[in-house]
């Protein structure tokens, strides 16, 4: 059958036989919680408590500074271990607030408080999101109260729950559509309420059935909720392919989803939603997947936010005997962030645990040789670019060409045209780090005109 | 025979003319230039290098000449050229201070180690997007080669890990500073007599951890200085090259001997 769906994309192996059918269970950490206060994109949030003192779960520990940044929520009650720099699994050292574990979990008041979010006001729905310190739970981490507060809310035509999980291996959000279906739909009328126009669409890819199968019962009866089962490609996941999707509107350069009347959130964003408007808890645990190909037991698990990688991968069984991990990723393989070291901790964003037997960028590294010019990078790519070109004109520093010509800056990183290229090249990292060094020019002249003005 | 002497004539004649037209036009519209430009640009360097900010030696002459940019503008240039530049002008000049690119980093690969097999595009800028730095200090040189590669006078190599200056080539531009994404070369006077070999800020126990070249912040080279001329700023020993009389007695108490005369 014909499916409507977004133009290139590529199809790898999806490696979610590993985990698939692993049903959730929660994992209570031990040992020190580390909470990042940057979490989220926009400012980092300031710390509320200092050394020596008591926490209770769910209590506030890092204040948003400004509207585009989010609060910070214990997940486990004991005693503020330090508040000092930490390394997050990005890599760069954040101030973070370190908490040693008590094991009790004593919550703070007020939290697990039912409501019903039908007897709130808009205001209250919003405020209890921006309270429970909620951030896009897919990977960007961008704080849901300001992508919730868009100028033109009346004319929000699609809210779409990104169920389609195209990264490989990753199976969290699998699992939490299977079991947790009504309170993703109780979420996504929360959402209705505040965008009284526009129909609530859960987009799951093909490959997840029983996913399907459960969020559809879910949705019966109610003709605002739909479920689309999407073509089976990645990065189905990306906002702008499901744009393409559910609305048929293909973004144009600097249009953000609303201008296109959408709003798009993870599903594990909804869940989080559901769980702070109508049982009052905020941000503290998510589910989290450790999978791979040298993994003992794969797993899906819901954690304590500020967890420990490596204690995680411990109670996933570790390393299967006799094979030796060569990669670790936080999460998956397509755009996962490779890990130095698994002391880090889990934060609000990140998905899963990826360890692989081989690395196939060291593998590509030594194979790589000169473009063939067969043009399939621009065959895949989501956004329409030319990878090939821009990667001349990234190699050539041409900067102004390659932002201003190629529009460069456009590429989400989804690496499609690096998993095709024959010639092995390192496309995709290249555009990241050209699209790191044009910012960090704009940035500097931005200071320098601030400077002058003054 | 004759076919080629009419052809001969025909082809020599129109160059002729041609040639009395173009003199003609040439001495008619000619566009008046300073003659200065010219001189300027033969005492330039000529590397094109652009540390002047402008975009060639061509157009950093026609800024001299024109009063927009300072005789002594481009910072290759010796003593010797800025003089003649300066008599080209008219003026007095005196060559900036000349100042050579020194890394911070002493962090070889036997005195500190590697914290993660890096794979990946080779290139400092690239490594530093992982986050993680791939020595276990996070200050120190990648030793990629993005500085080397960004010389346009081959005055930088790496070593060993770590990048080296060859202070007899360097031409004091600064396009390396710019390359390296840790911002350890700083430019600094070619007589300098004392610099500090490290660019960590971390406090001294974690100092001492990743990097056995390391500056802990001691702090005991800025009590030594008659001439306060080394603070420690955020763990890190600074020369002020202002005051600094080049005596060598920070050096010689420095713990980890960080601090070296050259």
């Amino acid at each position: 059958m014909f499916k409507k769906t977004f133009k290139g994309g590529v199809h790898p192996d999806d490696g979610k036989r590993y985990a698939k059918d692993a049903s959730y269970r929660a994992y209570l950490p031990q040992g020190e919680l580390v909470f990042p206060m940057s979490q989220h994109i926009g400012k980092p949030a300031k710390p509320l408590v200092k050394k020596g003192d008591t926490v209770l779960a769910g209590q506030l520990i890092g204040e948003a500074d400004g509207f585009v940044s989010a609060n910070i929520v214990s997940s486990c009650s004991g005693t503020v271990k330090a508040v000092e720099n930490r390394r997050t699994a990005s890599g760069a050292k954040v101030m973070s607030v370190v908490i040693e574990n008590d094991g009790q979990y004593t919550l703070a008041e007020g939290i697990g408080v039912e409501r019903d979010y039908k007897m709130l006001g808009k205001e209250e729905i919003l405020g209890s999101i921006q309270k429970a310190g909620i951030v896009g739970m897919g990977g960007a981490g961008f704080p849901v109260h300001v992508k919730l507060a868009p100028k033109n809310a009346d004319e929000i035509r699609y809210i779409i729950a990104n169920g389609a999980e195209c990264e490989p291996y990753i199976t969290c959000d699998d699992q939490l559509m299977r079991t947790k279906s009504m309170e993703l739909a109780e979420g996504m009328r929360i959402l209705l309420k505040l965008f009284p126009a526009a129909e609530g669409v859960f987009l799951i890819e093909e490959n997840k059935p029983e996913a399907i199968a459960a969020m559809e019962k879910a949705c019966a009866g109610d003709e605002k909720l739909k479920v689309h089962a999407a073509k089976c490609k990645y990065p189905q996941g990306g906002e702008r392919s499901i744009i393409q999707v559910i609305a048929g509107i293909d973004l144009k350069l600097g249009m953000l989803p609303a201008d296109a009347g959408c709003v798009v959130d993870n599903v594990a964003t909804i869940y989080a939603i559901y769980q702070a408007v109508c049982k009052s808890i905020p941000l503290m645990e998510r589910g989290f997947t450790v999978s791979g190909d040298v993994v003992k037991e794969p797993c899906n698990l819901i954690v304590k936010i500020g967890t420990n990688m490596a204690e995680v991968l411990e109670t996933a069984g570790g390393i299967r005997d006799g094979k030796e991990a060569e990669k670790y990723l936080s999460g998956g393989p397509m755009m996962g962030m490779a890990l130095a070291d698994l002391n880090v901790p889990i934060c609000k964003n990140n998905n899963a645990l990826t360890v692989l037997g081989e690395d196939p960028v060291a593998k590509a590294e030594q194979q790589e040789t000169a473009c063939l010019r067969c043009g399939r990078c621009t065959r895949v790519c989501p956004l329409g670019l030319s990878p090939q070109e821009m990667m001349d004109a990234a190699k050539r520093r041409r900067f102004v060409r390659y932002e201003k010509k190629l529009y460069g800056l456009e590429c989400i990183a989804c690496g499609s045209c690096t998993y095709v290229c024959p010639a092995k090249r390192p496309l995709m990292q290249t555009f990241k780090q050209t699209k790191a060094e044009i910012m960090a020019k704009k940035r500097a002249a931005q200071a320098q005109q601030g400077g002058a003005k003054k | 025979m004759q076919e080629v002497i009419i052809a001969t004539l025909v082809v020599g004649i129109i160059g002729l003319l041609i040639g009395v037209a173009l003199v003609a036009v040439s001495k008619k519209f000619a566009v008046e230039t300073d003659e200065r430009v010219g001189l300027v640009r033969e005492s330039l360097p000529g590397n094109n290098c652009g540390a002047c900010g402008y975009a060639g030696c061509d157009a950093v002459a026609a800024a001299i000449v024109e009063g927009k940019a300072p005789v002594n503008a481009c910072p290759v240039c010796n003593a010797e050229a800025v003089k003649k530049i300066g008599d080209i002008m008219g003026v007095q000049a005196e060559a900036a201070e000349r100042k050579v690119a020194y890394v911070h980093c002493a962090g070889t690969c036997d005195k500190t180690s590697v914290r993660c097999n890096y794979v990946g595009i080779h290139d400092c800028r690239a490594a530093v997007l992982a986050g993680i730095s791939v020595w276990e200090c996070d200050y120190g040189c990648l030793g990629f080669g993005s500085c080397a590669e960004a010389c346009k006078f081959g005055a930088l190599r790496v070593e060993n890990g770590v990048a080296i200056v060859d202070e007899t080539k360097c031409a004091g531009c600064g396009k390396c500073a710019k390359a390296c994404p840790k911002g350890l070369i700083e430019l600094v006077p070619a007589d300098k007599k004392i610099a500090v070999r490290c660019a960590s800020h971390d406090r001294g126990p974690a100092v001492k951890k990743a990097c056995t070249a390391g500056c802990l912040g001691c702090g005991i080279c800025a009590k030594q200085c008659e001439h306060e001329a080394i603070t420690v700023d955020g763990n890190l020993a600074h020369v002020d090259y202002t005051k600094c009389v080049g005596c060598g007695k920070c050096a010689e108490k420095c713990p980890v001997k960080v601090i070296e005369m050259v």
